[in-house]
């Protein structure tokens, strides 16, 4: 799960990170009061969304003078905000950081990760800030310093003062980066976050370290133990779709083509969606019913892929091991029962009770198109939305 | 033969009275499996589906002599359980259970790293499809009846692809020695090349099948192994190609965040390793027999 940049800071904060002096808004007047309140002679104006690159997509302002907070915050606040990281459809800003403008000697790189080569957390720096580590790592790996943290241990001084001389800072800063990188560890740890970014840290014309940008993303796995994590979600940065789906305990993932996509298990839906791109066709989303789903389960899993306006046919490809074809179909059946279903369905069932289910299927004498294997299933499912409602030809050619 | 499980292995289950663990169990020896008890703290003494239950695995493996066990319980109990197997001398622990905080896993791994290499816990999972040997015994969600007994060793990350595998695999009239379902999340207990090397060692798996996805260094590392180690013949199939860069694929372990991670990635070093790639999900059961003609 992603938070702001405020809400990052907010947190980090706690843990003894350095940062500039700042405060939230969400109107032009409130920008303007804070930076007043926050005094100096310039001002950065920061539009909250849920993606890096904001700078260059135009979400962070500099300001010289109270109107120019003014105006800043007016013209970014209602806007969406299309970064290279948010995809076409952007994202609402609806609030902003104001923060006390700094005098920049130099900047560096901080991450922390939950790395899958070391199985437990690393620290990431560079003296490259400000550029994003994909880049850092491809063009100057050199520059790059880790940690990799001993979990029974924790992050001792000494491998935190270690990294902060070899990534060049002076001796009078070097305290202050390691208390940065002890909290930003602790912050880490005690959360359950998955990553911690600090980009760019850097050093003002004052000797002072700060923590300019910061990014948290957290575990999903773990925000049972860490409430107030699961209360800064913010919904409105959230793929609309995937929120109803996952406040009915269903997974799903949103893409932007039009074949709808039921199926079980993460790595079947992957395997689909690659069938479906090599049949010529592009996923408009993936729902997993996971195990064990009863025919309740699909036809509501049915109602909620249909409920994306850019479907235009939808495949169920079910591999069932502790699922049921037998249910799956009879969830199908209710389904169309219940609701007149304007766009064609491909259903590929296999495993458990397949007879059965493919039985209930050609009884019900639905215009449900059948298939057997993935890549029929997927071809399918092109055909028919190429072809629009015409299925007929595709099931006789099936049976 | 096969690999971790056999129909003589006495298994355990940790969760066992729950709804999930309930299920599972009788399933299992519905399937022939071995199993001598479980666990349910609190519940020790008692019987449930005409087995012993125990307070403690320490308990269980002291009476039956347990050597595997299969976690059920919930994601905020999972990793303590395992790290109890770990201490009271479980050989094999399989981790169905969904939703372990990634920080828990990195406690159980450190925790495993207290004993010595050759006596610590091998931890199949968590998030996974568990183990089959097929006709000999299940510890794990498989459905028995889609595999056929045999000489391919099958190893994946996600279950459904692995029933996938072996249905195809079944078409072609080949059957399965062991299939292992590792687990889709990024920090997991063994990995593909754990499970390569028990494959290498095992005289009745003639080749093995492997199914990866995108996200992770677990590929590579197998890629590597299998290329300069593994002398039996190997087929694969990558998920996620077409997968959008930075998109969480549905398993918290299906992101690409770093260089060599991408399916295209990990199909080119696995291709430079011999490996013959599946194009695609519907030809991972032609794919190895093919392979296996060419190997006869």
């Amino acid at each position: 799960m992603d938070i702001h940049e405020y809400q990052a800071k907010e947190l980090l904060a706690r843990f003894g990170v350095n940062l500039p002096h700042g405060g939230l808004a969400d109107s032009p007047e409130q920008a303007a009061a804070t930076a007043r309140e926050i005094g100096g002679d310039s001002w950065v104006v920061k539009a909250q969304v849920h993606s890096g690159a904001r700078g260059k997509a135009g979400g962070i302002k500099l300001c010289r003078s109270n109107e120019e907070v003014w105006n800043a915050a007016d013209s970014l606040l209602g806007r969406t905000l299309v970064t290279e990281q948010t995809g076409p459809r952007g994202k609402m800003v609806s609030r902003l950081y104001v923060e006390a403008g700094q005098n920049i000697a130099r900047e560096y790189y901080l991450g922390l990760v939950l790395c899958r080569e070391s199985e437990t957390i690393a620290v990431v720096a560079s003296a490259a800030g400000g550029m994003e580590i994909e880049e850092i790592s491809e063009s100057q790996p050199e520059t790059m310093q880790r940690i990799i943290v001993d979990p029974a241990v924790g992050l001792p001084a000494f491998q935190a003062r270690d990294l902060a001389f070899k990534l060049g800072f002076e001796s009078r800063e070097v305290a202050q980066v390691v208390k940065i990188i002890q909290g930003c560890y602790r912050a880490f740890r005690n959360l359950d976050a998955t990553m911690v970014e600090i980009n760019p840290l850097v050093v003002t014309n004052e000797g002072e370290v700060l923590a300019l940008d910061c990014k948290m993303g957290f575990d999903e796995n773990a925000l049972y133990r860490r409430p107030e994590i699961a209360d800064m979600r913010d919904r409105s940065q959230e793929d609309p779709r995937e929120s109803f789906a996952t406040d009915r305990g269903l997974s799903y993932v949103g893409l932007d083509g039009n074949i709808g996509c039921i199926i079980n298990g993460a790595g079947l839906a992957m395997a689909t969606m690659d069938m479906i791109q090599l049949a010529g066709g592009e996923p408009a989303n993936f729902l997993d019913i996971g195990g064990g789903a009863s025919p309740e389960r699909v036809a509501e899993a049915i109602r909620i892929v249909r409920n994306d306006d850019n479907v235009k046919a939808i495949l169920i490809n079910i591999f069932a091991g502790i699922n049921r074809c037998d249910w799956v179909a009879q969830g199908v059946v209710q389904a169309m029962q219940q609701t007149e279903l304007d766009v064609p369905l491909v259903v590929r069932l296999a495993g458990t009770h397949v007879e059965q289910g493919r039985q209930i299927l050609k009884d019900s004498q639905m215009p449900v198109v059948p298939a057997t294997t993935l890549k029929e299933g997927a071809s399918k499912a092109v055909e028919v939305l190429n072809h629009g409602l015409g299925t007929q030809e595709v099931m006789e050619a099936a049976q | 033969m096969s690999v971790l499980l056999d129909q003589n292995t006495p298994v355990i289950v940790q969760g066992f009275t729950g709804t999930m663990g309930s299920f599972h169990a009788q399933e299992m020896i519905d399937y022939g499996t071995n199993l001598v008890g479980g666990i349910t703290p609190g519940r020790g003494g008692t019987r449930h589906l005409d087995r012993p239950v125990f307070d403690t695995v320490s308990d269980a493996v002291t009476e039956t002599g347990a050597r595997a066990s299969i976690v059920f319980v919930p994601p905020p109990f999972a990793a303590d359980s395992v790290m109890e197997a770990a201490a009271a001398g479980i050989e094999t622990c399989v981790v169905i259970t969904d939703g372990v905080p990634g920080q828990d896993m990195v406690q159980v791994k450190r925790f495993l790293r207290n004993f010595d290499p050759a006596a610590r816990m091998r931890v199949i999972g968590p998030n996974c499809a568990g183990i089959i040997s097929p006709g000999k015994a299940l510890l794990g969600l498989m459905p028995g009846h889609i595999f056929l007994p045999g000489k391919v060793g099958i190893v994946s990350r996600s279950g459904t692809l692995g029933y996938e595998a072996a249905a195809q695999l079944r078409e072609e009239g080949v059957g399965v020695s062991t299939s292992v379902g590792i687990g889709g999340d990024p920090i997991n207990g063994n990995s593909f090349k754990d499970v390569l090397e028990l494959f290498e060692q095992d005289p009745e798996t003639e080749a093995v099948v492997m199914i990866g996805e995108i996200g992770g260094p677990q590929e590579a590392q197998a890629a590597e192994y299998i290329r300069t180690t593994f002398s039996k013949p190997v087929a694969a199939y990558i998920a996620g190609r077409s997968a959008p860069k930075g998109r969480r694929m549905g398993h918290a372990g299906a992101i690409v965040q770093a260089a060599g991670e991408t399916a295209a990635e990990k199909v080119s070093m696995l291709q430079d390793a011999g490996v013959a790639i599946a194009p695609n999900p519907s030809e991972i059961g032609t794919t190895m027999a093919t392979r296996l003609r060419k190997a006869a």
